[in-house]
This record gives structure tokens, C-alpha cells and sequence, in this order.
């Protein structure tokens, strides 16, 4: 065996070590602790499959969710509710297992059966590539061969915040997000909030723009953004605003409304709906990812941000 | 001898089958919506596999599965931030974050006037 071999399947032991822990750990807050490194590890994991761009994302989004899911940890804690014996139901777990165990040999099985040589449409990236202007297929199927997904995707996340949004209640409708932090001025966080955020705008932005032709693009580097937005919330320099705000409306929908001006006028300038003119691909790519990018940090720091819980 | 990718689809056989259990037999909100994102991680992971094993034309992978992959995780990520809010948006409302219809106290909103 080889020691590339012997890192791998120990990189998977660690990886459904966690896996197992999420599940099993007793006190929620450990669980998702867990669940953090787990996304941590399967970065790792996503490096090993030469899938950087997504090891990337992996991690980026593994650090929100890890924001998120410790502070609804932390919330739902606070209260003091008794953890109420909600019994597990023996006959449950048992069926329960047995069904999980049935769906992971099946699974197992279709992975020890995959067909050889398998399918792979690298071969058609590779051949069209070129016409779009990018060096990095990833982004070229993001961007240009499956735009609608991309499109789509970013509506989704729109209609999550949509969602998040008008769950508060009515007294509050429209208000600032959130309870306001408050940190001690001088403390370590404030100084890292001060400290890291140029830093992090600039690698932010260089991720999304090193994304045309290597790994990274829109929403890692818009991530990123997002996460410097949320430590100098969380740090109390400022405030999340309301949401009854126009520009931030505005920006909210940049992305999707220039990535749909651009698809239409692919109608008559074009070949069809979201297709570019090879002259001009490149720069409407760059533009459609320039209002992405900010659209995607703004929509990710409000989606964490949660429900409006302030009038003011 | 296995092969990186029998090995990762392998463990992506068995974070689906965990995240399942997890989902099915834990009670509480918090922890389905943490299995139900193990689930989906060993779908993604097992996406990644194929791509993996569609490796040609010079690249280490199958871009077309990988830009999937990532579009894949950015809907779950949208979805588990809905189920958040939503969880506690009921605990807010109802004092307590269960899905026992007997237990929350229905109708109760003390946030609204």
C-alpha cells in the first residue's frame, strides 16, 4: 500500500469518524461541532478527488454553516428548556438502522459497480472551452454551459432570504435582523474586526477574479466577503441593517437581474436564451460575476444574519 | 487493492446511511437538519467520485459533476438556513424547539401583540 493510499482511507476514517459523532454525540452544541470538522475534513477530501474549486466552496460554506448552526445551538440553549424526554423510541431506532444500513449497502454496492471506463463529457469542456473565453472548465460550465443552473441557484438563494425574512413578526416586519451584538471594544474580537476584514475583502475579490481561469470564482470569493461582513456585525462595529432598505434591495437582485439581462439579450444577439456572443463572452461573464459576487456576500451575511427581530 | 475513489464512495455510502439514521431516529429539530446535511454531504461526495472517475481530456475530473457539486451545495446551504430560522422562529413563538404537536403550546404566540 501506498502512503498516498494509506492517507486516504485514514482521511475517510476521520471523515465518517465525525460523521458518526455528528449523529451520535449526546449534547447538541458537541454535534455540531462535529458536524464543522466534518465539513473541514471533506474539504480535504474534495482536494484528493482534484476537485479544488469545490473543496473551496466546501470550506467556505463549512465556516457559515458553522456560524449559523452554533449560534441556533447557543439560542436554542440559552432558554434553559429542560431537555424534555423525548423518548427515543426503540422499535424506531432499530428500523430506522436497519432501513440506513439497507440504503448505505445499496449505495456501497452501486460504488464497487460503477461502470469502466466511466462516462465523462471532460472531453466536450475541453473541446468548447475556448469559446467562452475561461481557463477554468469548472467556471465554464457554472458560467456558460449549465448558465440556467447557476441562474436558478441564485434565485433559490433570493427565495431563502424571502423565506427567512418573513418569519418575523409583524411588529418588527422590515426591521434590522438579528439581535444586536455587542462586544468589548477592546477586546480580541473587535481588534480581529478592525484587523482582518481589508485582508479578507482583498483575498475575497482576488478568489472571485482568479475563479476565470483557475480554481475559485463568484461565490467562494462573495463568501468571503460575506464572512468579513459578519465579523464586524458580530463584533458590534456596526449594525445589520433593515431590511426595508432600497439599495439593499437593489443589491440583492443585481446578480440575478444582470445575469437575466444578459441571457435575454442572448435571445437576438445570440444563439438562444443565455447564450453569449463569442466575441463579447468574456466580459459579460465578468460582468454577470462582478454583480454575483456582490449580490452572494450581501444574501449570505443576511441569510445568517436570520429573521428581523428590531424595528429600529 | 482500492482505489482513492472506491474508498471515498464507500464513505459516501456511509454518510448517507448515517445522516438517514440520524434523521429518522433523532427527535430534536437541530439535529435532523445536522443529519440531513450529513445525508446530502455523501450524495455530493459520491457525485464527486463519478466525476472523479471521469477524468480526461486533461483534467483531473469531470468538470460538468463538479460545477454541480458546487451549485448542489449552495441550494443546501440556502435550505439549511431556511430550516434555522424557521426552528427558531418556533422556539421563539412556542418557548420550546420540538416537533411534538402536544408539547409545543399551539396557537401561543408570545411575540405577537
Amino acid at each position: 500500500m501506498t502512503i498516498a493510499a494509506a492517507l486516504e482511507i485514514a482521511l475517510a476514517v476521520l471523515v465518517l469518524g465525525m460523521a458518526a459523532w455528528t449523529i451520535a454525540a449526546r449534547e447538541t452544541f458537541a454535534a455540531v461541532v462535529g458536524f464543522v470538522a466534518y465539513g473541514l475534513l471533506l474539504a480535504l477530501v474534495w482536494v484528493r478527488l482534484e476537485a479544488v474549486d469545490v473543496a473551496l466552496t466546501e470550506a467556505a460554506i463549512g465556516g457559515l454553516s458553522g456560524i449559523l448552526l452554533v449560534g441556533a445551538a447557543a439560542r436554542l440553549r440559552t432558554s434553559g428548556t429542560p431537555a424534555v424526554a423525548e423518548s427515543p423510541d426503540g422499535m424506531l431506532r432499530v428500523a430506522a438502522a436497519v432501513l440506513a444500513a439497507i440504503v448505505a449497502a445499496a449505495l456501497a454496492a452501486g460504488v464497487l459497480a460503477l461502470p469502466d471506463p466511466a462516462p465523462t463529457l471532460a472531453p466536450a469542456v475541453a473541446a468548447n472551452i475556448a469559446a467562452t473565453g475561461l481557463g477554468n472548465p469548472v467556471t465554464g460550465v457554472l458560467m456558460a454551459f449549465r448558465a440556467m443552473d447557476t441562474l436558478l441557484e441564485k434565485v433559490v438563494l433570493l427565495l431563502a432570504l424571502v423565506g427567512v425574512w418573513s418569519l418575523a413578526p409583524d411588529r418588527v416586519w422590515g426591521g434590522r435582523p438579528g439581535p444586536r451584538h455587542q462586544a468589548d471594544p477592546l477586546g480580541v474580537l473587535a481588534f480581529l474586526a478592525r484587523l482582518l476584514p481589508p485582508v479578507g475583502i482583498v483575498v475575497g475579490i482576488y478568489i472571485f477574479w482568479v475563479g476565470a481561469d483557475h480554481p475559485g470564482g463568484a461565490f467562494q470569493g462573495g463568501t468571503i466577503l460575506a464572512a468579513m461582513w459578519l465579523l464586524v456585525m458580530t463584533a458590534g462595529l456596526t449594525d445589520a441593517p433593515p431590511v426595508r432598505l432600497r439599495w439593499l434591495r437593489l443589491v440583492l437582485i443585481a446578480g440575478p437581474a444582470v445575469f437575466l439581462v444578459v441571457g435575454l439579450a442572448g435571445l437576438w444577439l445570440g444563439d438562444g436564451f443565455l447564450s453569449y456572443p463569442i466575441a463579447y463572452a468574456k466580459p459579460l461573464i465578468v460582468t454577470i460575476e462582478v454583480a454575483m459576487t456582490l449580490t452572494i456576500a450581501v444574501t449570505l451575511g443576511l441569510l445568517l444574519a436570520g429573521a428581523p427581530e428590531r424595528s429600529a | 487493492m482500492m482505489s482513492a475513489t472506491t474508498v471515498f464512495g464507500l464513505c459516501a455510502a456511509a454518510a448517507v446511511g448515517l445522516g438517514l439514521y440520524g434523521l429518522i431516529a433523532d427527535p430534536q429539530p437541530l439535529r435532523k437538519i445536522l443529519a440531513f446535511n450529513l445525508l446530502g454531504s455523501g450524495v455530493f461526495l459520491f457525485f464527486g467520485v463519478v466525476a472523479r472517475r471521469g477524468a480526461a481530456a486533461g483534467f483531473g475530473g469531470d468538470p460538468v459533476p463538479q460545477a454541480l457539486v458546487i451549485t448542489g451545495i449552495v441550494v443546501a446551504f440556502s435550505a439549511t438556513a431556511l430550516a434555522v430560522a424557521l426552528l427558531l422562529r418556533l422556539f421563539e413563538a412556542t418557548g420550546s424547539a420540538t416537533l411534538h404537536a402536544t408539547q409545543t403550546g399551539a396557537g401561543t404566540d408570545p411575540t405577537e401583540p
